[in-house]
């Protein structure tokens, strides 16, 4: 067959769950960042960068999810038991943050709680995420058609270092995205504060990337067998490129580089992680093929993506240029 | 944390619990959603600045319940994996397209125009704004749409088949969406959240009426209130007493515990209108009823002949009680929603529709009550469907995740500890928002930070100044 739509579907999940990461990754990073900015004033502009499209980024979560469940409904449904605890776990922390944008202009005495609630929860969020990520990498225990696992299994030093890895990295969108949208102090503030955060995740980038081929035979070999070696070879030196993008932007304050460098180290990792699971889309038991639901399923659902998602594209592109540009400091959002 | 309940309760607990709180906010933006879509036509088409404040003041209202809507929302959308993930390994391949349009078509909608439509109206100019309006109105209907062909195939099932693993397979998708009971459940549904809104809207109004605040963006939605009022709600009868007869026609069961039929009647039903179901002795106590009305009402003749759950085997029965008390809050909630209506259109009448007090206190009393009948409404519907999550095929105890119960009962009890603290907080925002009376010049920003830059409200106040101070009271 020309078009093998299982495999079609996984290109799309992967890209929805990597619009995901690379949009409402910079949004969790500024209420990473939040609990670190002490003023009132500051907190007020940071949160309104992100006020008019956090809640179209998250939507990238869910269509991660309900895609899943319409294309690959056996790893929806051995996935999500199996990282139980931190999925429920990020579920609530998504709720304190993502009322915290309303409920923080509604009261003056409970402020305080709500911008705990913005920072507790981006941050949790974050974690279990990064969590998430390291569990599916160590691998998922299937026997039949149901997770055999225990209830903690995910938790391990790995899984940790990757929760880390996700929050930091995350944070340092979070910063890039500030210098891009903020002037004086607050824009010189974040431009240290991405450089120690860019050091960092390119630090714990190259520690999960030495120690995820040990998680897995499946993977030692992709990375170190031709012709996948070649990639392993290309992804060190684009990494090199990108952090030097990095940091001279930074240090020339130009304002776009730096982010968009930050969101091209997420790509590279995210295809990293692509290549080390192919073809499985649960490892190492569940191949994309077993886990596709029928053809006609993939066909329905396809069909509507192609008609519909070149039109969510153009009007979140559109979003995000109405509210283009520096913030405004006396221009209020609520 | 199990407290002595095996997995299935705890499960089934934790998702009545989620969604019965997710169900009240749709329900408040799927009508208000539409209803600011109307006022801000109203406001350009007339240039009336009674529309704009009362847009402004809906849209601080909206924002917040919307918010809560999306987080409590995004729970479902995973829970059905943590928790029923036998179902969703069954019935995946027939409802997650489904859901997946939902989040294309509507939910990247909603998202989309959200932002435009709360702070874009300086930045992109009328018209935009106005469309962008319009799409959250639209993306909350597309929502209510897909979401309850999803409900309504879990009832009555249709287009599919099954194959080796068990899974269900879909064979027709027009079938599938469009299956029985999908269009009458639409109609109820949507005519339910515009009711629950324009009670809502109609309570407010009526309040600041009876504290004396009678400007004219009062009047305006107290009016637009009870226009709805009296021209849904019998709307909503009629299309209610037509989804009892399609259930009767698909879930013949569930009809029996609503009716309360433990017992079969070969030469006509009598209606029970009230009356304590006995699920021991298999009777109604107390029963207050009316001979052969029932027979009437869902057979179109006194006499017909009725089956009960005595035909019934006891593993496939749902439980009566539950069933039949919540089906009776709604219909009495409905005929009690119809009699305001009609009393305003005399008081409208008579010219008395401001001033009349006692009016007013009804309006304010019956605010509330959509959340009541359409969380009673759903109820009926899910419990009614027991043992089985899809209709007669899958029963609920054989969809549950591997989860253990300990895991089950502690997020459970984490969801419920914070959903009330979080959306505690919200509806008391909300009712605080309330509280204040709509100015004329309603600000597009009423507090937030340009209030801290010390830009003043609008002048003209049309009530008491006192209602234009802080909003920490
Ligand atoms: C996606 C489909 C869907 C939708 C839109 C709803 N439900 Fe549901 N409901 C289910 C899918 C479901 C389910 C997954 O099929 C459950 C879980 C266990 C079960 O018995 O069915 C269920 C169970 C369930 C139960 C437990 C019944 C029992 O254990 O006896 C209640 C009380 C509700 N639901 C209440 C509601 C309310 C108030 C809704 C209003 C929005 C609602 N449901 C919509
Ligand atoms: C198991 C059932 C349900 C699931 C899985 C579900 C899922 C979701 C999700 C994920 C969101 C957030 C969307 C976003 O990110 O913008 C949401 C919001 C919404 N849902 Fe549900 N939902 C369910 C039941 C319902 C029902 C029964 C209705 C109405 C009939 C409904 C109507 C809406 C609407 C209108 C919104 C937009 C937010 C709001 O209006 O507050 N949902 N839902
Ligand atoms: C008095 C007239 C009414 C009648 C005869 C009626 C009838 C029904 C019936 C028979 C069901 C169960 C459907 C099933 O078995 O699947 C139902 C469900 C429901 N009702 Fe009503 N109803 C009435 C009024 C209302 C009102 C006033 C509201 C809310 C404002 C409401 C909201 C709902 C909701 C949300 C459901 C669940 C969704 C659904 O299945 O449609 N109903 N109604």
């Amino acid at each position: 067959m020309v078009f093998d739509l299982p495999f079609i579907w996984a290109g799309i999940i992967a890209f929805a769950v990597l619009v995901y990461v690379v949009l409402d990754g910079f949004d969790l990073g500024v209420g990473i960042l939040f609990a670190i900015e002490p003023h009132e004033r500051e907190r007020s502009l940071m949160m309104n960068s992100v006020a008019p499209v956090w809640d179209g980024n998250e939507t990238w979560l869910v269509m991660g999810g309900g895609g899943l469940l319409a294309v690959f409904p056996l790893a929806y449904a051995t996935v999500l038991p199996a990282l139980y605890v931190p999925i429920i776990a990020m579920l609530l922390a998504l709720v304190f943050r993502g009322v915290a944008f309303e409920y923080r202009w509604r009261t003056a005495r409970w402020k305080g709680v709500w911008d705990m609630a913005f920072f507790g929860g981006s941050l949790v969020a974050a974690l279990m995420q990064g969590i998430a990520l390291g569990a599916l990498v160590q691998g998922i225990e299937i026997e039949g058609r149901a997770y055999a696992g225990g209830w903690w299994d995910w938790l391990t030093p790995f899984s940790l270092l990757t929760g880390v890895a996700v929050a930091i990295g995350y944070a340092l969108l979070g910063a890039t995205w500030l210098v891009m949208k903020t002037e004086g102090e607050m824009h010189d503030r974040m431009r240290s504060r991405a450089k120690l955060l860019g050091i960092a995740t390119l630090a714990l980038i190259g520690l999960v990337s030495l120690w995820t081929p040990f998680q897995e035979p499946l993977y030692f070999q992709r990375w170190f067998a031709w012709p996948t070696i070649a990639f392993s070879v290309v992804v060190p030196v684009l990494v090199a490129a990108l952090a030097w993008v990095l940091f001279s932007g930074l240090a020339s304050g130009h304002d776009r580089y730096p982010f968009l460098a930050s969101q091209g180290l997420f790509v590279l990792s995210f295809v990293g992680i692509g290549i080390s699971f192919y073809p499985f889309i649960v490892p190492p038991s569940l191949t994309i093929a077993e886990a596709a639901a029928p053809e006609s399923s993939l066909l329905f659902t396809l069909v509507g993506f192609l008609i519909l998602m070149p039109m969510i594209l153009a009007y979140t592109a559109y979003a995000y240029y109405v509210f283009r540009g520096k913030m405004d400091p006396d221009e209020g959002y609520h | 944390m199990t407290y002595g309940l095996t997995a299935e309760i705890l499960a089934r607990a934790q998702f009545a619990f989620t969604i019965s709180f997710h169900i009240i906010f749709p329900a408040f933006s799927i009508g208000l959603a539409s209803f600011l879509a109307v006022l801000n036509a109203a406001f350009l088409w007339t240039g009336d600045r009674a529309y704009l404040s009362l847009f402004n003041y809906w849209k601080k209202i909206f924002a917040i319940g919307f918010g809560m809507g999306v987080v409590s929302g995004i729970v479902m959308s995973y829970q059905i994996g943590t928790n029923w993930s036998v179902f969703a390994d069954k019935t995946g391949p027939v409802l997650g397209p489904l859901m997946a349009y939902e989040v294309l078509s509507a939910f990247f909608l909603e998202a989309g125009f959200l932002g435009i439509m709360l702070f874009g109206r300086t930045r992109v100019g009328p018209g935009l704004h106005m469309f962008a309006t319009a799409m959250v109105a639209v993306g909350t209907l597309a929502s209510a749409t897909w979401i309850l062909s999803v409900n309504s195939w879990m009832q009555t099932p249709a287009g599919y088949s099954i194959n080796d693993a068990g899974q269900f397979v879909p064979e027709d998708w027009w079938a599938i969406v469009f299956n029985p009971s999908f269009p009458y459940r639409l109609v109820h549904m949507v005519l339910a959240a515009y009711l629950t809104t324009a009670f809502v809207v109609g309570g407010v109004g009526a309040w600041h009426l009876i504290k004396g605040h009678s400007g004219p963006a009062v009047r305006t939605m107290f009016s637009m209130a009870m226009w709805m009022a009296a021209l849904v709600t019998p709307l909503q009868i009629v299309a209610g007493d037509a989804h009892g007869l399609n259930t009767l026609e698909h879930q013949p069961v569930k009809i029996m515990a609503m009716e309360g039929h433990y017992q079969s009647h070969p030469d006509g039903a009598p209606l029970i209108l009230f009356g304590i179901p006995n699920s021991e002795e298999r009777r109604i106590d107390y029963a207050l009823e009316i001979p052969r009305l029932g027979s009437l009402i869902l057979k179109h003749d006194p006499n017909a002949p009725m089956a009960g759950l005595d035909t019934i085997p006891e593993a496939d029965q749902p439980p009566v009680p539950i069933v039949f008390w919540s089906f009776r809050i709604m219909v009495g909630l409905g005929f009690a929603m119809l009699g305001l209506g009609l009393w305003s259109l005399v008081q409208r009448w008579r010219g008395r529709i401001y001033t009349d007090g006692w009016l007013h206190r009804a309006a304010v009393l019956m605010g509330p009550t959509g959340f009541v009948a359409v969380l009673a409404g759903w109820v009926t519907t899910e419990v009614g469907r027991q043992p089985f999550t899809v209709y007669g095929l899958l029963r609920t105890s054989d969809s549950l995740a591997p989860i253990a119960a300990p895991a089950v009962g502690a997020s459970f009890t984490a969801f419920v500890v914070v959903y009330f603290f979080v959306f505690g907080a919200g509806v008391f925002y909300i009712l605080r928002l309330m509280h204040r009376a709509p100015v004329i010049d309603e600000s597009e920003n009423v507090d937030g930070p340009i209030r801290a830059a010390g830009v003043t409200p609008g002048p003209a106040m049309e009530h008491a100044p006192a209602e234009t101070g802080s909003q920490e009271r």
